[in-house]
């Protein structure tokens, strides 16, 4: 039925020879240390891409917004711009481009082969050196034109930063429309930059915490399609859906293992408490990692697959709960969230050095970070009713969700807490997964 | 697909709680009185239906904040509901739980299935029958009043039992 995550890409990158004589050694190259506590955003100039039609200026667009968007940027008007660039090949005049404080500068063309593929190159260059510092060409066919300007984004990123990028990535969310006592929620996904929204539900029925699977391919989330709650597979290109298990009660708060095997969930107990199963999707068997006549809910994989963080109230009654660590196997349940206030939806970084949350203080909803240790905290957000954190693939990003005025809408924030942006979304949007890198 | 599809839809189940969700943030009272429903009058409804249930005996209780404990004034509703099942029992019966905003959407989820728990584990103990009872959980999907002050979180703290028509 759809077509859109298709191992498209064709996207056969190659590089492109230096054009400018590299005669200066790397260290004179610039670099940005997102590790600095207050990253001043580096300004860059990026030209309009070369065409001969209109796709030019939209790959600069998307290009552009990206980069700003991460905070790390500060792509300078193009109406400050001296020198027009006069090929994709030709060596960039650097003073003109020196003198506007443009310390990078992206160059690029984009046209359409014989056979219909988009041709799209980029060089990246540095200024004050006046040396090329990366340069790509790309082949994809024409449904992809933002996708290879998101990677050509995430390509300028990487080299700048040293990170990876995140720009060539989905989000799967839950599209909310009507009045609020009855929402009509429905699966939905799009690019993280809230661009190519295509809905994966009809709406009928309530659907809850859509998750990706590491392949990409696929989504669990809960539904109240069956009359009671059930967690679910839905297989994103061809719509097919199947039941996680047969359990007699409520299933709820799933999410994939890292190597994609397993799908990690609560499961309701008779006696109206939560524990944590983890179910092997090929063997179909399940694993019960808690037993506590408590809530266990909003299991979170550490990456490696070796641990597991979760919310219980096991601890302070109804109401209270805390972050705790597991093995994944159950063992070693620990508490690890000391804090003033209430902790829930615990999710392990991709990078597996932190933990983010989202903590009831005072009146207000925040969202923040901890290490694995418990240690470490750091709120990034604060706000009433904003909840449900979402990592981006380099764990530089985080994605939830915040109810004002009316409904809730998706908002990122940096690791630095400084940089919020709220996604466009037509409808109101919640719960948010953040896929992890395009292939 | 198919396997999925075959599972059915309980649309009479859904029109009820659509019925039930209709009291806004301008009641700021409990939705028991055949006024609030936009009723006849408690008279009106023939005993032992539906409306009966709702009008007359109560078919909602109210919980403190993150407490699935049942408080004294939903023992009171959940005896007389306790009798009334006892008496016409050819209903099936499903107890939703709810939360309001305050919490988590996974947290309440878990939360709301605990008040419905609760609620179903007292009518039993009052004598009405176990495999006459389900429950499930909305937790704060499905909120009847929407503003968010205490007013409107105390109304969404809730448990409402639905007669899910006349079952076994």
């Amino acid at each position: 039925m759809r077509s859109f995550l298709k191992p498209l890409l064709t996207i056969a990158a190659m590089a492109l020879g230096m054009t400018a004589g590299a005669t200066l050694p790397a260290w004179a190259l610039v670099e940005l240390n997102v590790n600095k506590g207050n990253v001043e955003p580096l300004p860059i100039a990026i030209t309009d891409f070369q065409s001969g039609d209109a796709l030019g200026a939209q790959i600069t667009e998307i290009v552009t917004a990206d980069l700003k968007r991460s905070g790390l940027f500060a792509p300078i008007d193009k109406s400050a711009f001296i020198e027009k660039i006069s090929g994709p090949d030709a060596t960039p005049r650097f003073d003109d481009w020196k003198v506007i404080n443009a310390q990078a500068l992206v160059t690029g063309s984009v046209g359409k082969e014989a056979d219909g593929r988009i041709r799209a190159q980029y060089r990246l260059w540095d200024t004050f050196a006046g040396q090329q510092m990366a340069g790509e060409q790309f082949f994809a066919n024409d449904a992809n034109t933002r996708r290879v300007a998101h990677i050509i984004a995430d390509a300028i990123y990487e080299r700048l930063t040293g990170e990876k990028g995140y720009f060539d990535t989905r989000v799967v969310f839950v599209d909310e429309s009507g009045a609020k006592n009855a929402r009509k929620k429905r699966l939905a996904i799009m690019d993280q930059d809230g661009a190519n929204v295509r809905y994966l539900s009809d709406g009928r029925s309530i659907v809850l915490t859509p998750r990706f699977s590491p392949n990409r391919q696929e989504i669990t989330y809960m539904s109240y399609e069956s009359g009671q709650p059930k967690v679910y597979l839905l297989q994103i290109e061809t719509g097919q859906r199947e039941l996680v298990g047969n359990f007699p009660g409520m299933t709820f708060a799933p999410r994939f293992s890292p190597d994609g095997q397993k799908v990690i969930m609560s499961l309701l107990r008779d006696d109206g408490n939560s524990n944590i199963f983890a179910m092997d999707l090929r063997s179909r068997t399940t694993t019960r990692l808690t037993n506590s006549v408590a809530i266990d809910t909003s299991p979170s994989y550490s990456p490696d697959g070796s641990q597991v963080v979760f919310t219980s109230d096991r601890g302070g009654g109804s109401g209270r709960s805390q972050i705790y660590v597991m093995g994944a196997d159950g063992s070693n349940p620990h508490r690890i969230s000391f804090g003033d206030g209430v902790y829930s939806t615990p999710v392990w970084s991709p990078r597996g050095d932190l933990i983010a949350f989202t903590k009831q203080s005072g009146g207000e909803f925040q969202i923040g970070v901890m290490k694995t240790d418990g240690s470490g905290e750091r709120i990034l957000s604060s706000g009433f009713q904003q909840e449900g954190p979402t990592w981006a693939p380099n764990g530089r990003v985080l994605m939830f969700f915040r109810d004002s005025a009316g409904g809730p809408k998706l908002v990122t924030v940096d690791l630095t807490g400084r940089n919020e942006q709220q996604i466009p979304t037509s409808n109101f949007a919640s719960d948010p997964a953040w896929s992890p890198l395009l292939e | 697909m198919g396997r999925i599809a075959a599972l059915t839809r309980n649309p009479a189940m859904i029109a009820l709680v659509a019925a039930l969700a209709i009291t806004g943030c301008a009641s700021k009272k409990t939705p028991n009185s055949a006024a609030d429903l936009g009723l006849n009058g408690a008279g009106a409804a023939t005993p032992g239906s539906a409306q009966d249930f709702t009008v007359n005996i109560g078919d909602r209780i109210f919980f403190d904040t993150d407490s699935s404990s049942i408080r004294a004034d939903a023992q009171t509703t959940l005896g007389r509901q306790a009798q009334w099942l006892n008496q016409y029992r050819q209903y099936a019966i499903v107890i939703e739980g709810h939360a309001d905003e305050r919490g988590t959407r996974e947290y309440n989820l878990a939360l709301g299935a605990r008040r419905a728990a609760a609620t179903r584990d007292f009518l039993v103990s009052k004598g009405v029958g176990a495999n006459r009872l389900k429950t499930i959980s909305y937790g704060k999907e499905r909120p009847v009043a929407v503003c968010d002050d205490i007013s409107c979180w105390s109304q969404n703290r809730r448990a409402v039992t639905t007669l899910s028509g006349a079952g076994s």
